[in-house]
């Protein structure tokens, strides 16, 4: 466990690397003995940074939730994030990669509540009649810290490694499709490049976001009406180039899209 | 004269490399790969040794009932180094039904596989487009395909494994049939359970971009044979999902987005 004014100095470097583009070295290297509930520390605390700056939260972000990066990380469940008003960009939007370091791309079913979702104790069922919509959606994850080579508490640290996000246009309630086997296809270029399916996040992307629901209950933090939630990569993550053009379509809910442009700044 | 006739393998030679793969498939006694012996074994000479076996099984009373298209996905093809589907015949004797248990012992390497079968009510010949596939198609449907290698050690090449028939052993129709201007089959998404956990997942762009590409490519490949795709045929487009290895007591079940799922069991 870590004191707090360290937990302050770590989440301040972070915040130092996020804005300057230079990347600082990991949690993991610089506190080998940290652990997750520290990460989440430093997390709040740089949330903290981003929201005197003038920033606003407008939901939470799942990660994780791919068996493979479980695997990878030896961590078996997912991590969140707060995503701001920021970080969100709207569907055909072109992101200047100038503002991201080591971005890779992932596609996404986004929920946005009708209601409060209270945990613990919520149902898959709660998270449905709480769903206003969902949509496709792109999440850009990034790393602030030199490589992507990192564990557990380098990533939740880092705002489980949230970039920028772009939200699709549809509106589609969830009642109307199996969000399990509804398939994901991701395009490059007008190119297939990764396939998925809701499966792929915790069994249905619903199961996720009652993990969060209940999560963040017994931290205190409620889901609110009006949140957007990234319920987690349904397909491999991608690397972006600038001129690169990206599709996101799922079946039962509709497509987005996006273009990079720029050079990343690390 | 044809692209077989320039080739260097006579026809007694071809006849041999047939029954050597036929025998494997029938005894499931693995074989080294063809090219050990036949280090020149080109692609022409490979389908004339899986025509070949299509005959034989044919006079022992087998009736071809359609085709599968192998070597579908990006990688698999950037592996083999190949820019078009490998394709092999399917016969009645290697057709399951839906929650059979399926006896392995007459397999060596079983894996298996989801995919989408498309059933045709037009013949398709020579050059076709992925809309005249979707046009000649009476109705799609789930499918899972029990691929075996018969090559020790699992080595093989293109050639030799086109000449063992694609690997081609069961395949099982299922699920829900659809009209193929009824759903998007890009975005169909195929979860493959083993023995009820999620094994893999894809979706139907997987394929090509779209598995009517696959079928489309087949037919390429069949004309260059000689041979087209007759109306009633039942084609497989080729892996959504990677396969799966199965062993006795094994069940395997493929879901699919809005077409239903598929159920099999392996025995001994």
């Amino acid at each position: 466990m870590l004191e707090t004014h360290r937990i302050a100095e770590l989440g301040d470097a972070l915040w130092a690397a996020l804005r300057s583009g230079r990347p600082m070295a990991k949690i993991s290297e610089l506190e080998p003995e940290s652990d997750i509930e520290d990460a989440y520390r430093i997390q709040l605390h740089m949330l903290g940074l981003r929201l005197a700056a003038g920033d606003e939260v407008v939901g939470k972000k799942i990660g994780l939730t791919s068996r493979a990066i479980q695997d990878a990380l030896g961590v078996y469940q997912p991590d969140f994030a707060q995503v701001t008003r920021r970080m969100l960009f709207e569907n055909g939007a072109t992101i200047d990669l100038g503002m991201l370091m080591q971005p890779r791309l992932e596609g996404e079913l986004a929920f946005r509540l009708k209601s409060d979702l209270i945990g613990p104790g919520v149902t898959v069922s709660d998270v449905i009649r709480a769903t206003d919509y969902v949509t496709p959606c792109f999440e850009i994850v990034d790393t602030r810290f030199q490589d992507w080579k990192i564990r557990i508490q380098d990533t939740v640290a880092d705002n489980a490694s949230c970039g920028v996000f772009v939200l699709g246009e549809a509106r589609v309630d969830p009642r109307d499709l199996d969000l399990s086997l509804a398939g994901m296809v991701i395009e490059k270029n007008g190119e297939v490049v990764a396939t998925g399916a809701g499966a792929a996040v915790q069994g249905s992307p619903v199961m996720a976001v009652a993990w969060l629901a209940n999560t963040l209950g017994r931290l205190g933090i409620p889901l609110r009406a009006g949140e957007i939630i990234l319920s987690g990569a349904q397909a491999p993550l991608l690397e972006v180039r600038d001129g690169d053009h990206f599709t996101c379509e799922i079946a039962g809910v509709g497509r987005c899209e996006m273009r990079f442009a720029g050079r990343a700044m690390v | 004269m044809s692209l077989d006739q320039m080739t260097g393998l006579d026809d007694e030679a071809i006849h041999r490399l047939a029954e050597r793969v036929e025998t494997a498939q029938r005894y499931a006694v693995p074989i080294h790969k063809l090219t050990d012996d036949y280090p020149g074994l080109t692609i022409a000479e490979a389908y004339r040794v899986q025509t070949a076996l299509r005959r034989s099984y044919e006079r022992r009373g087998q009736r071809v009932t359609g085709w599968k298209a192998g070597l579908t996905s990006k990688p698999k093809m950037a592996q083999m180094g190949v820019s078009t589907p490998g394709v092999g015949f399917l016969t009645d004797a290697m057709e399951c039904a839906a929650n059979a248990r399926i006896p392995l012992a007459g397999l060596i390497h079983p894996r298996v596989e989801a995919e989408i079968a498309f059933v045709t009510k037009a013949e398709l010949a020579g050059h076709v487009t992925r809309d005249q596939v979707l046009a000649a198609t009476d109705y799609v449907q789930p499918a899972l395909e029990i691929i075996d290698s018969r090559f020790t050690g699992f080595k093989f090449d293109l050639p030799s494994v086109l000449a063992d028939n694609s690997s081609s052993a069961r395949y099982v129709p299922g699920g829900r049939m659809r009209r193929p201007d009824a759903i998007d089959l890009r975005t169909v998404g195929v979860v493959l359970e083993h023995n009820g956990e999620i094994a893999q997942i894809g979706a139907g762009a997987e394929v090509l971009g779209h598995p009517a590409e696959a079928i489309a490519m087949l037919v390429g490949v069949l004309a260059g044979m000689g041979e087209v795709l007759p109306a009633g045929s039942f084609v497989m487009a080729g892996a959504i999902t990677a396969a799966v290895a199965v062993n006795p007591g094994d069940c395997i079940t493929a879901r699919f987005y809005e077409m239903g799922s598929i159920t099999v069991s392996f025995t001994a």
